[in-house]
């Protein structure tokens, strides 16, 4: 570890500071200075990524970048940062993510701009928090801390009935998160310590993992959104302004997986081996059910965030398929494929559909009524024939087209599944009929056709910023979709030593105990 | 220059000319863009010609190559890898060849349309998919060429995306292809699952291992794991080639401009499948049960839709349901393991198909987008060269010699009579069936443009003329393999040892009815004279006689036909009723079930009691139990009196 600059630190109090800054400014007199200033937090934070990228070793599992200091003594509380291949990933993500809220929002935020860019910083600040921290009750705290700026940009920039929706996500994801609080609790007075690490190798028996997996699975399924726990998200992003649609898609429904990851599995492996069946029923009928519900939708934003919760099933379902797999196969080898794709997946959804919500709103706000109803809209093609070209692209990733980042996790997934069980590789493959079905019906009915109405005759092509943005999402789709290895590259070895300590004892007992052969 | 090199150029012009005429075809200009194009293809074509020079005349041993690996997921390794051997030689010559006709054809027929470079935008984003399914080597790279250029044609049928029609046959396309695509993606999964490879060569060698697993499912019902894998593999055949049941997009495709008619949907992507079977016959090959299955399901669409051609008036579609019928006739020389015929016929079918897409589509431009036969007529006056093309494509396809088509027509016919899987009696009736009925409807459809009384619009009158040269180069330059590349072809390509495709294909002994038709063989002229001694000849004669019957000669008998057989023209105007079917059932049910879903169980259940439920029930015990805090000292001075006296009662006990 040559670097000592605390890279992690600076990722999580950069854009809080950005957000204070910004606040600053004030009122809207200012509101150019705001954008600014935001603008320039969020490049410096995801240009702080690219030392963090480099400088990332990925032969280790070991948590990389550590800072530690001592934060509540009493209760042996740190402020502990580290991240391993697979929060390096997410964390870049956030930031990548970030810059494109925020230049989403120079020009479709008017009112009070200034808090409008400091929630997103806030949230940034937030999420990359949750990613790095070591600490149960630091991670705690950001995991809660997101949702107050994630709520104010809801309640606040939302549409007509955006108080329904942001008390609904608040209550939602806030009820789920308490009995979390109870699990760590309960885990760190077990291991005498709140490091997160601590809790891997706690000796719990079958009915207290049982007991913590829900847990936590209340706290996770709500984020992911899994079925039956899902009917915030349609609310929350359709009431939610396009950028916050996009920082919900693109990254909050990945901290429930990633909880998966970080929490359920090493901790409770014995649990998730016997509940991985309901774990893998719930995500398929998050794939099948919700798909289905998603052809159904009659305005966009619905349709969109519905086609996420069944994209994150693909996800949910890799990570419990493992299971299943180790124990039909008796390899370990076999089992990786499943997880990658997960977290492949999770990344390829942020690109997906962060771009088709933006597109929404886009689309909304050269609407006079912004009318979100696909029903409005009509022949979108001949008035915006370079929105429409991207749109198909980010259309295409969502349908899962090889050749873009979506195709890569739903490939991975789909035919580890195979090793599973074949029915559940048609079920999961049924994503192929149903994912294509929604999104290019949907596709028809606003963009292609003679243009329906004077509103859509008069809307203009996407402006500079737009197309900055759009393109920085297409060479994201594009480079995961053609080049998925050097991702890949910084999992591989955490993602092997995960799935060594997510197999119960009794299942890992005919596995090498060396997972060096998956560098 | 190397092989690899020159192998990574075939591919790579194409997407090159894709990416000019898509991002900056509006900045240099229709005529740049095409001439960019063009040139880029022409020079893709002479390399291909170069690496079928190479592989199969000097006979080079086969090449792989790996650009970069894509991914890897433990010991699985993933890699972006071609695969040069005699078999992709020749595909990437057919592939090139007709693509370089249509583009120069194109320049001609999209004229006036305003997307021009769109247009040359993405049939050279076809050709580059294309030209990645033919040349990979491995299932993950063949699954890309394989989903590309099921995009392209998607985009390319709904390319006129004003229409509805258009874009609701893309629509159709993409997602009918998508239910093949599942099928192939859970064959896929099975061979990575079986083997731990997706490379072709890794997977073939172990192949005969599939046949020791089985593969029980509920219900006690159990096969071989290899045949398993081979029925989910031709499921995506199915979709891509346009067999029944998943035919239903082709007619649709329609709906697309004529030279993507001819490039796409007749020459190239729908022999896809053709092609991955033979690809692939090193499993198929262990799977004699698949291969009923494939022969079986040829031979019914080669009959089947065949007959539906004889009832439509749209030119275009007629030569549409023409091509199921003829991928049903490779579909069927697969199934009888005759896998060099197959590729045979699909060589001359992308020659004379793509000659009558185009000559038809030169009709088409001359009465301003009329394609409705019956309102043509009397046509060869006025457009002399098209209907000369037009006349060489319908003998080739009618399978009379010595043109083109009746080579490969003749093979497989003969191979599936000497083939004894189960089905191959009923295979042998509709593929003889089917030749009386491929003439009687082209030589309809040449009688009714050509030839009978004039029907157009009498505003016409006059205006038509012959079309520019650069839609009646490419029919020239199709029509002379039309006549000629079966006999040039069949000698090498089926009856000399080792055949042209040498060891691209595999057939076990036991399978090779090629082989025993060998021995009847003695040469070019003496099969074209033996075929009149032959049922096939005669039916084919005799189709091309009714065709002028009812058509030409004593029209009356059509309608009388007509009336005497209702019921069956009903059922062939309704094309067996598969659209109806898709439509009342599938579509509507899975809307419906959506819908359902929705309303009731999200909305209603979920949302309603569940989440809206909890908020109210919290209410309702707040507006409760608010009456406990009243305010009234007296009230609850009350309550702690109560309480007092119950901890007494309780206690002295």
């Amino acid at each position: 570890m040559q670097f000592h600059l605390p890279l992690l630190s600076m990722l999580i109090w950069l854009p809080l500071i950005g957000a204070v800054l910004v606040l600053m400014t004030g009122s809207d007199k200012h509101a150019n200075l705001a954008r600014w200033i935001a603008v320039i937090v969020a490049i410096l934070s995801l240009l702080l990524c690219v030392p963090l990228y480099l400088g990332f070793d990925p032969t280790t599992y070991l948590m990389q970048y550590r800072e530690d200091y001592l934060w509540i003594d009493s209760y042996k509380i740190h402020y502990s940062l580290g991240i391993d291949g697979i929060s390096l990933v997410m964390i870049i993500l956030t930031n990548f993510t970030g810059l494109l809220v925020i230049l989403a929002g120079i020009e479709a935020t008017k009112l009070r701009v200034a808090q409008y860019m400091a929630t997103f910083l806030t949230m940034q600040a937030m999420i990359v928090g949750v990613f790095a921290s070591m600490d149960a009750i630091l991670f705690y705290v950001f995991w809660e801390g997101m949702l107050i700026p994630m709520y104010l940009n809801i309640g606040m920039w939302g549409s007509a009935n955006r108080e329904y929706a942001s008390i609904k996500f608040f209550l939602y994801t806030f009820l789920g998160s308490i009995l979390m609080l109870v699990g760590l609790l309960y885990l760190a007075q077990q291991s005498g310590s709140f490091d997160i690490q601590s809790f891997y190798r706690l000796p719990l028996t079958l009915h207290e993992q049982k007991l913590l997996f829900f847990a936590f699975l209340l706290a996770f399924a709500v984020k992911v959104p899994m079925w039956p726990v899902h009917t915030w998200l349609p609310d929350a992003h359709t009431e939610a302004p396009a950028g916050g649609s996009v920082v919900l898609a693109a990254l909050m429904l990945k901290l429930g997986v990633y909880g998966f990851l970080r929490f359920n599995m090493p901790i409770l492996p014995v649990a998730c081996q016997e509940l991985a069946w309901l774990m893998i029923i719930l995500s398929l009928i998050a794939i099948v059910y919700i798909g289905l519900i998603a052809i159904v939708q009659t305005d966009m934003k619905k349709l969109i965030a519905y086609s996420s919760i069944s994209h994150m099933g693909i996800a949910t379902l890799g990570c419990f398929m493992v299971y299943d797999i180790v124990q039909d196969t008796h390899q370990l080898q076999s089992a990786y494929m499943s997880l990658e794709g997960a977290v492949i997946q999770m990344v390829s959804h942020a690109f997906g559909s962060g771009a088709m919500f933006l597109g929404v709103g886009w689309l909304a706000d050269r609407y006079a009524n912004h009318s979100r109803l696909i029903k409005s809209y009509g022949g979108v093609a001949n008035t915006m024939p370079v929105f429409a070209a991207f749109f198909m692209l980010f259309a295409l990733s969502n349908v899962g087209l090889p050749g873009t980042a979506g195709f890569v996790g739903e490939f991975m997934v789909i035919v580890s599944a195979m090793r599973a069980h074949f029915w559940i590789a048609l079920i999961a493959g049924s994503t192929l009929i149903l994912g294509a079905s929604y999104t290019l019906w949907m596709y028809k009915r606003v963009f292609f056709g003679p243009v329906t109405n004077d509103q859509v005759a008069s809307f203009k092509d996407l402006n500079w910023i737009e197309v900055t943005n759009y393109l920085l999402l297409s060479a994201g789709v594009f480079w995961l979709g053609l080049n998925p290895e050097p991702v890949i590259r910084v999992l591989q070895v955490t993602l092997g030593h995960l799935l060594v300590q997510s197999m119960p004892y009794g299942l890992a007992m005919n596995l090498p105990k060396d997972f060096s052969y998956f560098a | 220059m190397d092989l690899i090199t020159i192998t990574y150029m075939i591919i790579a012009l194409p997407l090159l000319g894709a990416v000019v005429a898509g991002i900056f075809g509006k900045v240099i200009g229709r005529t740049a863009t095409h001439r960019v194009v063009i040139s880029l293809i022409a020079v893709s074509f002479a390399l291909s010609c170069y690496l079928f020079y190479v592989m199969v005349l000097l006979n080079y041993p086969t090449i792989t190559t790996v650009l970069y690996t894509w991914a890897h997921a433990g010991t699985i390794q993933m890699d972006v890898s071609f695969l040069i051997d005699k078999l992709s030689a020749v595909m990437a010559c057919i592939v090139t060849f007709i693509s370089f006709m249509v583009y120069v054809y194109t320049i001609g027929y999209m004229a006036d349309d305003p997307g021009y470079q769109r247009f040359f935008s993405y049939i050279s984003l076809f050709t580059f998919s294309m030209l990645v399914l033919v040349l990979a080597d491995n299932f993950l790279l063949l699954f890309f060429g394989w989903e590309g250029v099921g995009l392209v044609s998607y985009l390319l049928i709904g390319f006129w995306f004003k229409r509805d029609t258009a874009t609701l046959g893309s629509l159709k396309a993409f997602i009918v292809n998508r239910v093949g695509d599942l099928g192939f993606l859970l064959g896929i999964a099975l061979i990575l699952t079986d083997f731990g490879s997706l490379q072709y060569q890794a997977v073939f060698a172990e192949a005969p291992k599939l046949l020791n697993s089985l593969w029980v499912f509920p219900g006690g019902a159990s096969m071989t794991t290899v045949t398993l894998t081979c029925l989910l593999l031709f499921i995506g055949a199915m979709g891509k080639s346009a067999q029944v049941p998943l035919h239903v997009w082709l007619p649709e495709s329609m709906e697309g401009p004529t030279p993507i008619s001819a490039l796409i949907h007749a020459a190239t992507m729908v022999t896809a499948g053709i092609y991955m079977v033979t690809r692939l016959s090193p499993i198929f090959e262990y799977s004699p049960a698949a291969l009923s299955v494939i022969l079986v399901i040829g031979a019914t669409t080669c009959f089947f839709m065949g007959l539906l051609a004889v009832t439509q008036f749209d030119i275009k579609r007629v030569i549409a349901y023409s091509t199921l019928s003829q991928l049903g006739y490779m579909a069927v020389a697969l199934g009888v393991s005759a896998y060099d015929a197959a590729i045979f016929h699909l060589v001359t079918h992308a020659f004379f198909k793509a000659l009558l897409f185009l000559a038809a589509g030169s009709v088409i431009i001359a009465l301003h987008h009329e394609q409705d036969m019956r309102k043509m007529g009397g046509l060869a006056r006025y457009l002399p060269v098209t209907y000369f093309t037009f006349l060489i494509g319908s003998l080739a396809l009618s399978a009379l010699p010595p043109f083109a088509g009746f080579y490969s027509k003749d093979v497989i016919i003969e191979a599936t009579r000497l083939s004894t899987l189960p089905g191959a009696g009923y295979a042998y009736f509709c593929v003889q069936a089917g030749a009386f009925f491929t003439a009687l409807y082209t030589f309809r459809a040449l009688f009714l443009t050509f030839h009978t009384e004039e029907r157009f619009d009498p505003a016409l009158q006059g205006k038509i003329h012959e079309s520019p040269w650069v839609v009646l180069l490419p029919l020239l330059a199709l029509a002379v393999p039309s006549v000629i590349v079966g006999a040039l072809l069949i000698g090498p390509m089926l009856f000399s040892t080792p055949r042209l495709l040498g060891d691209s294909v595999f057939i076990l002994p036991q399978h090779d009815v090629i082989k025993q038709l060998g021995a009847d063989y003695h040469g070019v002229l003496a099969m074209a004279f033996e075929a009149m001694n032959g049922l096939t000849f005669w039916l084919v004669i005799a189709g091309v006689a009714a065709a002028w019957i009812f058509n030409v000669g004593f029209t009356g008998w059509t309608a009388t036909l007509k009336q005497r057989f209702s019921w069956l023209y009903a059922i062939l105007v309704h094309k067996y009723g598969f659209d109806e079917f898709n439509q009342a059932v599938l579509v509507k049910g899975t809307r419906e079930t959506g819908e359902a879903l929705y309303t009731v169980s999200d909305l209603k259940v979920i949302d309603g009691i569940c989440v809206n439920g909890s908020g109210e029930a919290v209410r309702w015990f707040a507006r409760v139990s608010r009456h406990l805090q009243t305010g009234y000292l007296y009230h609850y001075t009350l309550v702690m009196v109560l309480g007092l006296m119950c901890f007494l009662v309780w206690y002295v006990r």
